[in-house]
C-alpha cells in the first residue's frame, strides 16, 4: 500500500484516497511544435525500475494535484511536493541522493553535481 | 416553491453499535477563494460568526460552522432556511474579490452517528482510511476522505457524536454503509481503552 503525504492538506493519504496522474514534469508541446515533439509528449514516457517522479491527485480529499518522488521497485517514497513547479525541488533531489547515490531521471540528477 | 426535504426524510437506525440518523435539512454554502485574504476572512466571519478554520479544522459558533475543505475552499454550515441569505451576503461582501459562493444545501446529505465514543469512532474507521484514534482525531478536526466507495467528510462536534456529509445522490448508500458498519455483533473494540 502506497501512502503519500498530501502537501496541501497535510494528511498521510492512503493510496485509495488518491488517483495517479502519470509522469511528472512533462513539457507540453502543443500548437506550433514539431510532430516529433508532440509524439514524444504524448507517448514517450519514462518507465524506470527505481527512482521515478509522478503526479498524484488527492481526489477523495482536498482535490489538489501534487508531485511525488518514489522508487517504483520498493515503493519507498522520497518525498512529495506541490504541483506549482516545473522541476523537483532541491530538497527532494537531495533526499533521493541520500538513498540512491548516482540516480538520474530524464535531465535530473543529484543536485550536488 | 416546492417543499425542501432531506435525502432520506429523517431515516434512522437503532439497535446497532451506534445510532445512525439522517440529520435533516442543513444549510451548506461552498466558498472558494484565497482563504488568506483579509476580505474573505472578514466575509466569512460576518456571514457565519465563525473564525476562518485552519488546515483540516472546523470552527463553530451557535448554529453555524465553517469547515476547511481545501487550501482554497471552505464549507459554511448553518440553518437550511438561511443558506440563500448567507450566499447573498458573501456575494455582496466580496464584490471585486475573486471568489465563488454557491448554495449546495440540497446537493448534499448529512448524517449523525451517535453513541459511545469508541463505537462511533469504530463505525467510521471501518469505512474510511483515516486514523480515528482519540489522539489523532477529535472535536475541532474535519476530514474529507472516502466512505467505502464514495467521497465523504466528517467531524466530531463532541465526543460520541460524528456528523457525516456525502453527496445527496449517494445518501442511501452511505446510510446503508453506516448501518452495516454498526450492525449488532460487529464490534471490533479497537478504540476501547
Amino acid at each position: 500500500m502506497l501512502i503519500l503525504h498530501c502537501p496541501y492538506c497535510g494528511v498521510m493519504a492512503d493510496e485509495t484516497e488518491l488517483h495517479g496522474g502519470g509522469e511528472a514534469h512533462l513539457t507540453r508541446h502543443g500548437p506550433g511544435s514539431s510532430d516529433e515533439d508532440f509524439h514524444d509528449y504524448l507517448f514517450a514516457k519514462e518507465n524506470p525500475r527505481g527512482v521515478h517522479f509522478e503526479r498524484w491527485r488527492h481526489v477523495q480529499g482536498c482535490g489538489k494535484w501534487f508531485h511525488a518522488a518514489r522508487d517504483t521497485a520498493t515503493l519507498e517514497v522520497f518525498g512529495t511536493y506541490p504541483a506549482q513547479t516545473t522541476e523537483p525541488p532541491k530538497a527532494i533531489r537531495k533526499a533521493i541522493t541520500a538513498k540512491r547515490p548516482g540516480w538520474t531521471w530524464r535531465g535530473f540528477s543529484d543536485p550536488a553535481k | 416553491m416546492s417543499e425542501a426535504a432531506s435525502a432520506l426524510s429523517g431515516a434512522a437506525y437503532e439497535g446497532g453499535l451506534v445510532r445512525v440518523a439522517d440529520a435533516g435539512l442543513q444549510g451548506m454554502v461552498t466558498l472558494r477563494g484565497d482563504l488568506e485574504a483579509e476580505a474573505i476572512r472578514a466575509a466569512v466571519r460576518e456571514a457565519s460568526g465563525c473564525d476562518m478554520p485552519g488546515q483540516r479544522a472546523i470552527t463553530a459558533e451557535g448554529d453555524a460552522a465553517v469547515a476547511w475543505m481545501a487550501p482554497d475552499e471552505v464549507l459554511i454550515l448553518g440553518p437550511h432556511a438561511r443558506a440563500g441569505d448567507t450566499c447573498a451576503a458573501l456575494e455582496a461582501a466580496l464584490q471585486g474579490q475573486h471568489h465563488l459562493a454557491v448554495n449546495v444545501s440540497d446537493a448534499r446529505a448529512l448524517f449523525t452517528v451517535t453513541g459511545e465514543d469508541a463505537a462511533v469512532r469504530e463505525v467510521l474507521a471501518k469505512l474510511a482510511p483515516v486514523d480515528l484514534s482519540p489522539g489523532a482525531f477529535g472535536p475541532g478536526d474535519f476530514r474529507r476522505s472516502r466512505l467505502a466507495q464514495v467521497p465523504g467528510a466528517f467531524w466530531m462536534p463532541q465526543a460520541g457524536v460524528m456528523r457525516v456529509i456525502c453527496f445527496r445522490s449517494v445518501a442511501q448508500y452511505v446510510f446503508d454503509l453506516l448501518c452495516t458498519s454498526a450492525a449488532p455483533g460487529s464490534r471490533v473494540g479497537y478504540f476501547e481503552a
